[in-house]
């Protein structure tokens, strides 16, 4: 992998690496976290019964606005410390960017003011639902345009405002709504209890095989896309050491089925979880070490030396008391969402 | 003006930041409210104070969900719209932002969920820490993004290499030479905002009580009235002055660091010495010279210098278009000094009242209140106009100029990004209004169930009764009262 960085050695080397991972998981954080309780919107409107609709609002109300810092943090952390990436990404994906946050603000504001709405209550669950399913679709198409690449002359990005309105790009949003709509349909399962639950449950098959059928879907069709990365997945000896992941994928998606079939509380949203890690990884190991595709490495986006230890001093004694009592308020909302709205503890 | 997409870029970044900060001002000064009340309920046990949280609470959800809606659109344009300035400052001022999102943002929203939710799972002394770290996360996004902010004003601790600035020395980068004066004028500016947004309500509380008559049920809400009335002018009349003091600071800052944003801001066209004040003036940037100009002689370089022969840089000192748009910076930076002076006055009022025992019992002084309530928010703005208003046609002062800063995307995407936001913020800005009107219109509600015993528990006739024999105004009286009333818990 040192054949991207070469002449690079200590700090240097390092530091884009370690900050890479750091980002990385900051994403994958934002994915989850965020990606169930946008699930969870996505949801909303089909779930008739406004009772249902409550429980499943306050099941996320008290942790959606940590959930959604990650986003924050994974803008922030690439402008902290791969400023070119940030630079050149944000313009190519303008469109999608502004459309996601225009969809985030319906999505965020309606927490607040559905609760305090009574005959306009029905336009706030319209601003949960399409907002969380615009933003969503969204992000899907800002995933699908990093995959396809980005056109970079210099130290700007050279391409048009469109680039990312392409089929494939538009399939990865599709894809992506399928699997936020998986975890927030197993979250929904283990928050709540009765009719509730069982329909959670039977929507969880659907966004289940929607979420199989994209991965596969995406895996068929990046070679077609004439980038390095099938070169990557299919030439040996890589082919042998990266079989596993698909093999796995298979094996979880499988065991989100069998739990969802069981009746088993927590173990469909855990697994729809490792099922999202999985499909990361498999994006990793395409990317890497790309940090915009296919022209800039993570080493030649990231900041001075001086820069990236900055940030890291403050990350390294920050990020553990941060994700310590992040941990800690999801403990004080453990447990199922109770049927009786009052007894919630909505303020 | 040509409208392209630097122009609308820019357009859309006054609009989008001015509709945020408001919010941010709000919730820094809400945050600390709450959580004195909080402490006063848990060191007195008077149920006026769980009251009054429990209401206010209510408005610092909306604000600050507003607040973070908005916020996350600030933190995507930097690159969005101004990738130029992204690249050029992304070593110096990346880490910095990044502080702020793992150092306040996570400590803000983590700990709101328990502030609003957390009643019932968590205990009362546990439910005061959520609230004091959603206080401290706060300030602690004030102190980062107001480092970020004043580096673009006073850029320090750095080195431009390969056409980038790179960070040399991170003390000085954070605190570089306008960051204490900025954050402090900044935090006075949020608290006496949100001081005069909860004097303006308890006032109008107290109106409509007065015109109502005391029925049975407005008691608790009427003390809780009085009681944050009487806070709030209390910090008003003692902060006002020191806000009026920092400001002074500030502006010796600005003369000594932007000296051609000073000029714009005194509406000083010749470097001259024994300027005067500018009370009104209209500039005239064809001629380069003031119309109607009413001015108090010497003043301004008495106040600037120190001095009453003291020099005060001019426009002239550097060619047109070096100059930042004089209209806007000049009357926005007479309008905060005007408020400025308005709340000292009231806060003076309020002590003269308070020592004649007539505090609540004003109907001047109260619809004076009322009349005040948005007047933060307005200084807040027209200061933050001035301030980066006066930074043009700079977005780093001295080291990078704004057209420079503007991404590669076209006039189409932005005009319709612009329209998008405007269109979209004005649906939520009506709807938040509405809204917080609605909760401030109802005012606290008068059954809230307390740990420890709700209100309906306890004996209401002695309590009404007490409220019936009482003097207006006495305050001693009132104290009295007060103690009578705490439970034994």
């Amino acid at each position: 992998m040192f054949g991207y960085a070469e002449g690079l050695e200590g700090l240097a080397l390092w530091l884009p690496l370690i900050w890479a991972g750091l980002i990385a998981v900051a994403v994958i954080m934002y994915v989850i976290m965020d990606g169930f309780d946008l699930g969870v919107g996505i949801l909303f409107r089909p779930a008739q019964r406004e009772n249902w609709r409550d429980r499943m609002m306050i099941s996320v109300a008290p942790i959606w606005d940590g959930n959604e810092t990650w986003l924050i943090l994974g803008g922030g952390g690439l402008f902290a410390v791969f400023h070119l990436a940030y630079a050149v990404l944000m313009p190519a994906l303008y469109v999608p960017i502004i459309v996601m946050l225009l969809a985030l603000i319906f999505r965020g504001v309606a927490f607040e003011f559905r609760f305090k709405a009574d005959a306009s209550k029905f336009l706030w669950d319209a601003s949960f639902h399409y907002g969380s399913l615009v933003a969503t679709f969204a992000q899907g198409v800002v995933l699908g345009t990093f995959v396809q690449g980005f056109t970079v002359v210099g130290r700007e990005f050279a391409g048009g405002t469109f680039d990312w309105a392409t089929p494939f790009a538009m399939m990865t949003g599709v894809g992506l709504v399928a699997g936020y709509g998986l975890l927030g349909a197993t979250w929904v399962v283990m928050k709540t209890t009765g009719e509730l639950e069982m329909w959670a449950r039977r929507k969880a098959y659907r966004y289940l095989l929607g979420s199989v059928v994209a991965m596969a879907v995406v895996s068929v069709w990046v070679p077609f896309l004439g980038v390095e990365i099938e070169e990557r997945w299919f030439s040996t000896p890589n082919i042998y050491y990266l079989a596993p992941i698909p093999l796995l994928t298979a094996l979880v998606a499988f065991g989100v089925w069998r739990a969802l079939v069981n009746e088993r509380h927590y173990a469909p949203f855990f697994l729809s979880i490792a099922l999202f890690l999985l499909g990361f990884l498999g994006l990793g190991v395409s990317l890497f070490p790309y940090i915009v595709p296919p022209t800039i490495t993570i080493w030649e986006a990231a900041n001075t030396v001086n820069s990236q230890l900055f940030a890291l001093v403050g990350f390294s004694v920050v990020l553990p008391v941060m994700l310590g009592y992040t941990a800690y308020v999801y403990w004080v909302f453990r447990g199922k969402v109770a049927e009786d709205l009052e007894e919630s503890g909505y303020h | 003006m040509e409208l392209d997409a630097f122009m609308l870029s820019r357009i859309q970044f006054a609009f989008t930041v001015a509709f945020h900060i408001i919010f941010p001002a709000f919730t820094i000064g809400l945050a600390s409210w709450l959580a004195a009340l909080e402490f006063r309920w848990l060191k007195t046990g008077n149920p006026v104070f769980k009251n009054l949280y429990k209401f206010w609470v209510k408005v610092f959800a909306i604000s600050f969900g507003l607040g973070v809606v908005s916020g996350v659109v600030m933190s995507y344009q930097f690159g969005t719209n101004w990738s130029g300035y992204s690249d050029f400052t992304g070593n110096v001022l990346g880490p910095v932002i990044a502080y702020e999102v793992i150092t306040a943002f996570f400590l803000e929203a983590a700990f709101l969920g328990i502030m609003l939710f957390g009643w019932n799972r968590v205990g009362d002394r546990l439910h005061f820490f959520a609230t004091c770290m959603v206080a401290l996360g706060t300030l602690l996004s004030a102190f980062w993004i107001l480092s970020a902010n004043s580096w673009m004003q006073t850029p320090a601790g750095h080195e431009i290499q390969n056409g980038v600035a790179v960070p040399v020395n991170w003390f000085e980068v954070v605190f570089n030479p306008s960051f204490l004066n900025r954050f402090s004028h900044m935090v006075m500016a949020a608290y006496l905002t949100t001081a005069f947004a909860v004097a303006g309500m308890s006032a109008y509380m107290l109106l409509r009580g007065r015109r109502r008559g005391r029925e049975m049920g407005q008691t608790l809400r009427m003390e809780g009235a009085r009681r944050s009335l009487s806070m709030a002018t209390a910090f008003a009349a003692i902060f006002a002055p020191v806000q009026i003091f920092l400001g002074d600071l500030h502006g010796l800052n600005v003369l000594a660091y932007q000296p051609t944003k000073l000029a714009a801001m005194e509406g000083n066209w010749e470097t001259q010495a024994g300027a005067p004040l500018l009370l009104f003036a209209i500039p005239d940037e064809e001629a380069e010279e003031n119309r109607f100009e009413i001015g108090i002689p010497k003043l301004g370089s008495l106040i600037l210098t120190h001095s009453l022969d003291g020099v005060v840089p001019g426009l002239k000192e550097v060619p047109p278009e070096m100059r930042p748009p004089i209209w806007p910076v000049f009357y926005s930076f007479r309008v905060m000094v005007a408020i400025g002076f308005l709340m000292l006055f009231v806060g003076a009022w309020s002590i003269w009242l308070r020592l004649r025992g007539r505090l609540y019992d004003s109907p001047a002084f109260l619809w004076t209140c009322v009349a005040m309530l948005p007047s933060g928010f307005i200084a807040v703005l027209t200061g933050w106009f001035t301030a980066e208003i006066g930074r043009q046609p700079y977005v780093v002062y001295g080291l990078m100029r704004t057209i420079d800063a503007v991404s590669p995307v076209t006039t189409g995407a932005v005009a319709t990004s612009l329209i998008a936001f405007v269109v979209v913020y004005a649906i939520i800005f009506t709807a938040g209004t509405y809204y917080l009107v609605k909760l401030l219109r109802r005012g606290p509600d008068e059954h809230e169930v307390m740990p420890g015993g709700s209100l309906a528990e306890r004996p209401k006739r002695p309590f009404s009764a007490a409220e019936e024999r009482l003097p207006k105004g006495d305050v001693g009286r009132e104290r009295a009262r007060d103690r009578d009333r705490t439970p034994a818990e």
